[in-house]
């Protein structure tokens, strides 16, 4: 046997930590767990109400609504931006003034904030001066994201794509740098094919940051917020009312602070929960 | 299988193929990374190309298995030129210096790859897979994920990639040993022995570790700043190397190389080192324009001479011994100055070349002891003492023999 002598010395250490994640999360987290068992009436007046906004936020149409439109996006955002993104990082050019020119106009729709991506992708989808909605009005279709519920909300996709499969290319790209060039002499010696060569080397190598760009895209898109806001501002109708937008309307916009609160902490495990499953089937797909 | 032959290569990676002579921007001379090999590999053999980090063996063998196009030159398998071939359709194979695996596949997947792509019947492949698992002793994890091998596994599944193609020229090795456990390197040294005797493919191994040039290979061929230096057995590169960079670099520790002045007289021939006096073979074997030469000599070669007053001895006041079990190594300086009491302290040690050259002399551990500040009386048996003119041999031996082509 060895005799350990506990030393506690080593909790001191971890202190600093635990107060600065105490402030940043657990405190905040802790007033919104406050708020979603209460019914808060006035500024001094408040009933605790156990469970009941929790079983009414679960019951609501319009949440059902707002989170199958959310899942139905934050899949589309993946299943485009992923292939989209892997393509754009294959074209890439890898030697020459041809890389940094590539690498800063793809960063450039990184750069830009949200707020001002949505104004830009609102005037650009106007059918009176912004030349996409003009130019599709003038190619004869019938487009107007103000009016029409599918336009509203392609026009979403369509800028959440442009806004963030730079991200997803740049991540694959230095992944694809990161590959040793043994690699693709050997297959070339073995006689692969260009799809060989992708299927059996580039992917496989482009695992671990495609690990990362789904967990990122879904968790970004999952919180998408500014962008809708600016352009539709949620609407025609509800159609592009995601969670968070409804949140905010519940929060903000009604003041009914314990619905928004127990809805916030079910928003919260939620993405907690997909980010887990994500992650741990990633990691079982790498292992095999 | 094939001949391999590479006609008059040069390659810098500066200009493309063939406008090595134009004269370029600036007027700046292109960087080579090979200039003027002239080599041949016969079907079936055992090679090593050796040389340091940066003397263009990975280019020259990039340029064999076509991965680099060289600037200049040709490349023939079996007599047909394939200098512009690329490497899929060469019948070549390469193992890289850390192992190249197909992550996603499996053992067997690995072996199979090279032949699916060539469009091979399953049975084929089946058979061949089979085969070649067996003496690679692959057999028993031929269904696992090719990822859970270890480095050593991984490195022979590469080679074995190789071998599943009957028809390949060559297999070409780069400085393959890289990543492998020291106690694990000899193991694999061993199975790529076996391979070749069982085989007989040409083997092209590319290292800068001389042991595993010299233990591998049949023919050694040493490269530096992107020339062939010599070609021989590893015989040839100890006793007669052609270049004093072979000496230094081939023998741990290297050729000792010192300028010495050669006089040939009526019966005999001469060097002299400073004042000291050593008779070389006979005056046949000496160049006839003699003057100005290097003297080279291995340090197992510099024979330790017992008693005080040997005739012709040389004094070497030792500076350092150190004991490596199975013999000793002495350094020393070789001098005039130093060689008044055979075995009394040295008073200063001359650093100046004209004075005192630093030789190292490689004696049996149970030879008598050395110790620093003894001076040793040594002797240089003319048989092993090569001449040198700026770095090239002239001399040597005295075999008479034509250096090796």
């Amino acid at each position: 046997m060895i005799d350990k002598t506990p030393n506690n010395k080593a909790w001191l250490l971890i202190l600093p930590m635990t107060i600065l994640v105490a402030f940043s999360a657990i405190v905040p987290l802790m007033t919104v767990v406050n708020y979603s068992v209460q019914d808060i009436l006035g500024p001094n007046t408040k009933v605790y109400v156990g469970f009941e906004w929790f079983r009414k936020v679960l019951r609501d149409p319009d949440l059902h609504a707002a989170f199958l439109r959310q899942l139905l996006f934050s899949f589309s955002v993946l299943a485009i931006e992923l292939p989209l993104g892997v393509g754009v990082s294959l074209v890439m050019p890898r030697r020459g003034w041809a890389v940094s020119m590539s690498l800063v106009v793809l960063a450039l729709p990184l750069l830009i904030p949200w707020n001002v991506v949505g104004t830009i992708w609102q005037i650009f989808g106007r059918t009176d001066i912004g030349m996409g909605g003009a130019a599709l009005v003038k190619l004869g279709l019938h487009y107007n994201y103000t009016v029409d519920r599918v336009d509203a909300w392609l026009t979403v996709l369509v800028m959440d794509v442009w806004h963030w499969t730079p991200l997803v290319a740049l991540l694959c790209y230095s992944g694809l740098r990161a590959i040793p060039p043994a690699y693709y002499q050997a297959a070339a010696i073995d006689g692969a094919s260009g799809w060989s060569v992708f299927r059996y080397i580039q992917l496989p190598k482009l695992k671990n940051v495609l690990v990362i760009a789904i967990l990122l895209r879904f968790m970004d898109s999952f919180m998408i917020y500014t962008e809708p806001f600016v352009v539709t501002g949620g609407g025609p109708g509800n159609s592009t009312t995601f969670l968070s937008q409804f949140l905010t309307r519940l929060a903000v916009g009604q003041f009914d602070l314990g619905p928004a609160a127990a809805f916030s902490l079910i928003y919260f495990l939620f993405i907690l929960f997909f980010c887990y499953v994500f992650y741990t089937v990633m990691n079982r797909v790498g292992q095999g | 299988m094939a001949e391999i032959v590479l006609q008059s290569i040069a390659h810098s990676y500066d200009v493309p193929r063939g406008a090595l002579d134009e004269p370029r921007r600036g007027g700046t001379a292109p960087a080579y990374a090979l200039r003027d090999v002239e080599l041949r590999w016969r079907d079936g053999g055992a090679y090593a190309l050796l040389g340091p980090s940066g003397c263009g063996k990975t280019t020259l063998l990039g340029i064999i298995s076509g991965l680099i196009r060289p600037t200049r030159g040709q490349v023939l398998y079996g007599g047909k030129d394939v200098t512009l071939l690329p490497s899929r359709d060469r019948n070549i194979a390469q193992v890289f210096q850390f192992p190249v695996i197909y992550d996603t596949m499996t053992v067997y997947q690995n072996l199979a790859f090279p032949l699916r792509n060539r469009g091979l019947a399953a049975a084929e492949i089946d058979r061949r897979v089979g085969r070649i698992a067996e003496s690679l002793e692959l057999t028993e994890v031929l269904q696992n994920r090719a990822t859970r091998l270890t480095a050593d596994q991984k490195q022979i599944l590469a080679l074995g990639r190789g071998l599943v193609r009957e028809d390949v020229a060559a297999i070409l090795f780069d400085e393959p040993l890289t990543v492998i456990d020291p106690h694990r390197k000899w193991l694999l040294r061993r199975k790529l022995k076996e391979i070749h005797k069982q085989f007989r493919h040409t083997l092209i191994y590319v290292t800068h570790d001389q042991t595993e040039a010299l233990t591998f290979a049949d023919e050694v061929v040493v490269m530096q700043h992107g020339q062939v230096l010599q070609r021989g057995t590893p015989e040839d590169l100890f006793r007669r190397p052609a270049h004093t960079y072979v000496g230094y670099f081939i023998g741990s520790p290297g050729m000792n190389v010192m300028p010495c002045q050669v006089t040939r007289e009526a019966g005999s021939a001469r060097a002299r080192i400073g004042e000291l006096d050593i008779p070389l073979l006979s005056p046949a074997e000496t160049p006839a324009d003699a003057g100005s030469l290097e003297l080279g000599i291995r340090p197992e070669h510099i024979a330790v001479l017992q008693g005080a007053d040997v005739q012709n001895s040389l004094p070497v006041a030792v500076t350092a011994v150190e004991d490596h079990g199975r013999f000793r190594i002495v350094t020393g300086y070789l001098g005039r100055d130093l060689g008044g009491a055979p075995d009394g302290q040295i008073k200063a040690v001359p650093g100046g070349r004209a004075d005192g050259h630093r030789i190292k002399i490689r004696i049996a551990q149970d030879a008598p002891a050395v110790a620093t500040g003894n001076t040793l009386r040594v002797r240089f048996p003319p048989e092993h003492i090569c001449l040198y003119r700026d770095s090239r041999i002239v001399s040597g031996e005295g075999s008479g023999r034509e250096e090796p082509a």
